[in-house]
């Protein structure tokens, strides 16, 4: 079973949130061209593993699409594209979708997440995902996310580099919490 | 009358009221708004959420408005912070329209209560033996890593404005530090360790000015005498420590005797 469906506190049961990873993909292109025309089976957010860094980074995205859709506030045309958008320290949709969406050149690993889906059942996600993504399917777990992580790549997007803590930092672990820290907390303040 | 006698159940905000198997707790109910502790994305992790509810006395349209810029100028506030390496909670989320803001939980109590349980209950006019005055030692490590807190806070060119002992807690340090002769002693001493965490930056403002940051130290050195008035001599550790903070200190610890001496005139005067 490669599909998780995956609970977030206060995230109500309209909105069931469904996630899986896929190492080495072979066909981005296909997907991407897929979701530029707007198919309606890829009602998912694709995300390049690379630009994330841990479970909680992701979720938290996933979290703050939810709940705009909740208070009626989405910025972008739904929430799929709200979790791209919501990873992202700026509003500038168009960077987001290069930077946290899938580029057909570059993109190995990709997490597909599904919050608020269509499809009745996980199981027929996890059969339609099975068809379409040409990958393998791993665990969405901290330990294998953190083996597609590009750490120099989220250092720039998030402003990172010169911040005085982390280079007050010397043991590597501590550093990695504190980015990851500094990194949800730079999502939370979005566009301010 | 009778009507109101009932405890007045405070309505949840529309963000507490989606389901979670731990139900979100009231901690404080201040005049400006509430903290509720409950838990961001899993329930393994705890967060503070505050509430700013609508006034019902302010216009609705200002009322939002001021709402919205105090919640993002927190936000703002502790994401400076937190990058420059002062102790405050980290944010996990917020919606400043909606009036919250989700912050890392701190598990311990306000620096207010440590101290209070550190002094104990005893009237203030009691001796104190010498056995107790050769071991202040763990409250004057407390007092100095306050100063340290608010010097590292000035010396990111952050004003708190609203600094007690009710607006820092304590973070209990991981162990092994409890090893007092009598059990009661390590108790006390317990009480009074850990890392300072600052608090409650609804009131902050950003400034470098000798002036400002006086200030900030004198409405925590009034606070704190009126909250410990049995500790108010222990005060000086907060700004000797403060002093060595960063290259200003020194001329802000001048300056706090001009503002208390302003302060002394206000008061003769009524
Ligand atoms: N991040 C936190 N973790 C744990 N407790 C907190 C946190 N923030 C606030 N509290 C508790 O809630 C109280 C009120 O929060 P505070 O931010 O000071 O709001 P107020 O403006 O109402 O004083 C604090 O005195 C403290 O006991
Ligand atoms: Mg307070």
């Amino acid at each position: 079973m490669s599909l998780e469906t995956i609970q977030i506190e206060r995230v109500p049961g309209t909105h069931r949130v469904d996630a899986a990873f896929f190492r080495d993909v072979s066909n981005a292109e296909f997907l991407q061209s897929q979701l530029l025309g707007r198919n309606a089976d890829f009602e998912y957010a694709f995300i390049d593993a690379s630009s994330v860094a841990s479970r909680l980074h992701l979720l938290s995205a996933v979290y703050h699409a939810v709940n705009t859709q909740l208070t009626g506030t989405l910025t972008t045309t739904n929430v799929h594209s709200e979790v791209v958008l919501s990873l992202s320290p700026s509003n500038n949709i168009a960077e987001a979708y290069r930077r946290w969406g899938i580029t057909p050149a570059k993109t190995k690993d990709i997490i597909v997440v599904s919050p608020a889906s269509t499809l009745p059942t996980p199981d027929e996600i996890e059969q339609r995902l099975r068809e379409k993504v040409q990958g393998t399917p791993v665990p969405l777990s901290d330990e294998e996310i953190s083996k597609s992580t590009d750490w120099p790549k989220l250092r720039k997007y998030y402003g990172l580099n010169g911040v005085p803590i982390l280079a007050a930092i010397t043991d590597e672990a501590v550093r990695v919490k504190e980015m990851e820290r500094l990194i949800i907390m730079r999502m939370a303040l979005r566009g301010l | 009358m009778a009507a109101h006698a009932a405890p007045v159940e405070f309505a949840l905000p529309q963000v507490l009221t989606y389901p979670a198997p731990t139900p979100p707790i009231l901690v404080a109910q201040g005049a400006e708004g509430r903290l509720y502790k409950t838990t961001y994305i899993t329930p393994s992790l705890p967060c503070a959420l505050k509430y700013r509810s609508p006034k019902q006395y302010r216009h609705p349209i200002l009322d939002a408005r001021l709402t919205k810029a105090r919640i993002q100028a927190e936000a703002k506030v502790l994401d400076r912070c937190c990058r420059e390496g002062v102790p405050v909670p980290a944010v996990y989320a917020l919606d400043a329209t909606a009036g919250w803001l989700a912050m890392e939980w701190v598990d311990g109590v306000p620096v207010r209560q440590g101290i209070n349980v550190w002094l104990g209950d005893r009237p203030e006019d009691d001796a104190i033996s010498d056995a107790e005055v050769a071991d202040e030692t763990p409250l004057v490590d407390l007092m100095k890593r306050i100063g340290d807190a608010v010097g590292a806070l000035h010396r990111t060119g952050v004003i708190h404005g609203d600094l007690t002992t009710s607006n820092m807690m304590l973070l209990p340090w991981a162990d092994g530090q409890s090893n007092g002769a009598s059990s009661e002693d390590g108790e006390k001493k317990k009480a009074v360790g850990g890392d300072v965490i600052l608090i409650d930056f609804g009131l902050a403002t950003q400034s470098v000015t000798d002036e400002d940051r006086a200030v900030d130290l004198y409405v925590l050195e009034r606070a704190f005498a009126s909250t410990h008035p049995r500790a108010e001599r222990l005060f000086t550790h907060v700004l000797e420590a403060y002093k060595q903070t960063f290259k200003k200190a020194p001329s802000v610890i001048r300056k706090l005797e001009d503002v208390r001496m302003r302060g002394r005139k206000k008061s003769m005067l009524g």
